[in-house]
């Protein structure tokens, strides 16, 4: 009887029953139409670029967040990371003499040696995920400071090229996102790694039991979050031509809060790529279309916590109506 | 001359559904005082909405419910502990870390100048724990108490709170025998205080032993109440809606080569020196009392936890300890005891959870063979008849038995030559019992072997070709089935060390 009436659904496009299901792009249409009323610049293609652009970095690193939360975990480390390897992508080649392509390694190698370290302390080490990348928080952004010695650093070309944009017209970092987009949705839903971060996520105890080696998973998901947060870096620091010492402060938390506003659970087990990206890009429309009404930035951040708080009570009490 | 005893409380017409479903229809059920009255059926017949409904978690969409005489509404569990109806699910609701006293007075603990009157609390602990024949100091940790006796304080609690309707949900699917004999005791000392006991039970010997009246759902209809000493065939026909033939179906094979050898295997303070063998096609049975040490020592064969000393081999091929992985690789599989807890993943759909053993295997490149899964599961669902309405669907909404079906389902997809059932039949209904007698079966006569741990004597002794019993961590004895009775495995389960 029940399938009956899902096959009956699947011939037509039922539009209130695809919002409902996607109760974070429903907002964001929401969001969209309000602001293209009230403030008639929102539309232009200039400033939806914009928007795109101001969307990547915390959507590259939300994408890596979404493995560790789709497992069960958490990464508060990714902002440190971040800018930790975009300052080692920027040292290579200003201060050591690196050929820009190796620093650029460098920098990726950097996040990815980040995320392993946090992936040891919580799988082998057994510390509590919210411990551990706390703790790497911490030591990544002291790391950069020490880098940097305080100062910024100028990024090669290589870097820089990532924020810049295609032609005059088509900024790299949308292309970038949009690559990682697709590179998410791919490691979720096709691969080995991802099905297990799901039933990890969702049970730890009976992935182990059915063969999945947990640990290793888990080195697996936080160096891929370590990954995402480098090339999160290397964007911001493109944009910017620099690597500053203070860049990605607090984006761990613009990147959980992604995630979480695509319906993602932080209790493990749910999540997917679709929906982080329409998270990010609600966080992104929110501050350009406040800046646009020229709403003051101290109010900016009470509409933004509002928005998460409501979006995921909105998302608990669809799912509490089934 | 007898004078009717009170009516408690009465439901009439009673119907619920969920979108669309029909999970209640025209459901009347009385409960009065002094009686024990047994609600009996399949998973997914109606039980656990009738008691959400009673509890006051689920408001039915027509239908009357009568508390003492008064036509009421049990907007939420508040008004229905108000109105004196008490719940006890299996899940229990305690803290933990609290004492004894405290879970018994949570948040209404008797005060003194504002402060918690601890003496107070203590005194009153006592005397009502009393009522239930519970000996504990109350100060104790609720943590360090046996569920059997959790179960007890949550009555107690209960109690206390003027209750005058005791539902009690599946309470003795987790006890063991001289637990469940304690609480049964305790049921009908309650039942001459006056208290009308709502009770929910899969074993239907138990509800010869204590029943008043049985009501049995089918379908969410109430299809029958059955007087006190209703025959066990009687209870499954009504249950089921056919007669069931044979309820221990096992077709014994001739045994073939060792598949499982255990040798000598010991954990301190677990188990010691326990051996046994499974051949080829052979079924046997592990029994023993809760905390024999039984599933402690399949889990260490499994290499989910380790061991101190001692050997297991698998197809002549000895094992690494503490090597889940390795353990699968020589053909070893495993459905743990908790089903919720280790055996399923609930937040994915069943298609995920019956791919999940074969998810490996299934991987060429990094890359998982989604089509191939999709129709493995598809086919492994048909064939285990799991009632779903799509491989997609969530493992969460589906009843206790075809839960477990799953459970068992993604073993079979990885064939093991071995596969350990820890009390593969708890909780789950009559029929799907015989659906899962009939798998282990099948696997035995494809030349695989079966090791049955399992806490039901009847089960144990109907399945198996022999029983290894278990007592205090070690082997205690070994019999054929044949001709067992469950009075000659008691008797060894039981068996002191030194004897």
């Amino acid at each position: 009887m029940t399938s009956t009436t899902t096959t009956a659904r699947r011939g037509g496009f039922d539009l209130r029953r695809f919002l409902s299901d996607n109760g974070a792009l429903a907002g964001l249409v929401v969001l969209v139409i309000a602001l293209s009323v009230l403030a008639p610049t929102f539309l232009s293609t200039q400033n939806l670029l914009n928007v795109g652009v101001q969307a990547a970095v915390v959507a590259v690193l939300a994408f890596g967040s979404t493995f560790v939360i789709v497992s069960g975990g958490i990464d508060l480390s990714v902002g440190s990371v971040a800018a930790l390897s975009a300052m080692m992508g920027a040292w290579g080649a200003s201060k050591a003499g690196l050929p820009e392509v190796v620093s650029l390694g460098l920098g990726l190698l950097t996040g990815v040696a980040a995320g392993l370290v946090n992936g040891l302390l919580v799988s082998f080490g057994r510390l509590p995920a919210f411990i551990a990348t706390l703790a790497m928080l911490s030591v990544a952004r002291g790391l950069t400071l020490v880098v940097s010695q305080g100062t910024p650093l100028a990024t090669p070309d290589v870097i820089s090229f990532l924020g810049s944009d295609l032609g005059d017209y088509l900024p790299v970092p949308l292309l970038v996102m949009l690559v990682f987009l697709g590179i998410t949705a791919l490691v979720l839903g096709r691969t080995y790694s991802g099905r297990a971060m799901y039933a990890i996520g969702g049970n730890e105890e009976a992935a182990r039991l059915s063969g999945i080696d947990v640990r290793r998973q888990k080195l697996v998901i936080y160096a891929l979050s370590g990954l995402f947060a480098a090339v999160a870096g290397m964007l911001l620091a493109g944009r910017l031509s620099s690597a500053g010492p203070q860049a990605a402060t607090g984006y761990e938390l613009d990147a959980i809060a992604a995630v979480v506003i695509g319906g993602a659970s932080l209790s493990g087990g749910v999540g997917r790529a679709s929906g982080t990206f329409i998270g990010a890009l609600v966080l992104a429309v929110l501050r350009n279309g406040l800046n646009q009404l020229q709403v003051s930035p101290f109010w900016q951040q009470v509409v933004i916590g509002v928005v998460i708080a409501l979006a995921v009570l909105l998302d608990t009490l669809r799912r509490r109506g089934r | 001359m007898s004078s009717k005893p009170a009516e408690l409380l009465r439901v009439a017409g009673i119907t619920k559904r969920f979108t669309g479903a029909l999970a209640l229809d025209d459901v009347d059920f009385q409960v009065r005082a002094g009686e024990v009255h047994v609600l009996l059926g399949e998973n997914g017949a109606g039980k656990s909405t009738l008691v959400k409904v009673l509890a006051g978690v689920h408001q039915p969409d027509s239908g009357e419910i009568v508390v003492g005489g008064v036509p009421v509404r049990l907007g939420s569990p508040q008004q229905a502990r108000a109105r004196g109806i008490a719940v006890i699910y299996q899940e229990l609701t305690l803290v933990p870390d609290l004492s004894v006293a405290e879970n018994l007075y949570l948040g209404r603990q008797p005060r003194r100048f504002g402060m918690v009157d601890r003496a107070r609390m203590r005194r009153d602990a006592v005397a009502l724990l009393d009522r239930v024949g519970l000996r504990v100091d109350p100060a104790t940790p609720v943590r360090s108490l046996g569920i059997a006796q959790q179960q007890m304080v949550e009555i107690a609690r209960a109690l206390d709170l003027d209750a005058s309707v005791l539902v009690l949900d599946e309470p003795t699917a987790v006890l063991t025998e001289t637990e469940t004999d304690r609480l049964l005791e305790i049921m009908g000392e309650l039942r001459a205080q006056g208290v009308g006991l709502v009770f929910i039970t899969h074993h239907l010997d138990e509800i010869r032993r204590v029943a008043d009246r049985i009501t049995v759902l089918r379908d969410g209809r109430s299809v029958g109440v059955l007087p006190a000493g209703a025959t066990v065939p009687a209870m499954i026909e009504l249950m089921v809606g056919r007669a069931i033939d044979e309820q221990y179906p096992r077709r014994p094979e001739r045994p073939g080569e060792v598949l499982l050898r255990v040798d000598g295997l010991t954990r301190d303070g677990a188990f010691a020196g326990v051996s046994f063998e499974v051949r080829a096609g052979e079924v046997v049975g592990v029994a023993g009392l809760v905390g024999s040490g039984r599933t402690e020592v399949v889990r260490a064969a499994f290499g989910v936890d380790r061991y101190d000393s001692g050997t297991v081999e698998v197809a002549g091929r000895r094992l690494p300890g503490g090597d889940v992985r390795a353990a699968m690789r020589a053909g070893l599989g495993l459905v743990p005891e908790d089903r919720k807890g280790q055996g399923l993943v609930l937040s994915s759909s069943v298609g995920e959870n019956l791919g999940l053993v074969t998810l490996r295997a299934a991987t060429r490149a990094g890359f998982v063979d989604r089509r191939g899964q999709a129709a493995k599961a598809r086919e492994m669902a048909g064939a285990l008849r799991v009632k779903t309405s799509g491989i997609e669907q969530p493992v969460r909404e589906l009843s206790g038995g075809n839960q477990q079906k799953v459970a068992i389902g993604k073993w079979l997809l990885a064939d093991p030559r071995v596969l350990v059932l820890d009390e593969p039949t708890r909780g789950v209904d009559v029929g799907a019992k015989v659906e899962i007698y009939e798998l282990i079966n099948r696997m035995t006569s494809a030349g695989r072997a079966v090791l049955l741990v399992s806490s039901d004597l009847p089960e144990v002794i109907g399945m198996s070709d022999r029983i290894v019993v278990m007592a205090h961590g070690r082997v205690a004895g070994e019999l054929s089935s044949a001709g067992a009775t469950q009075d000659q495995v008691m008797a060894l389960a039981v068996k002191e060390n030194n004897a």
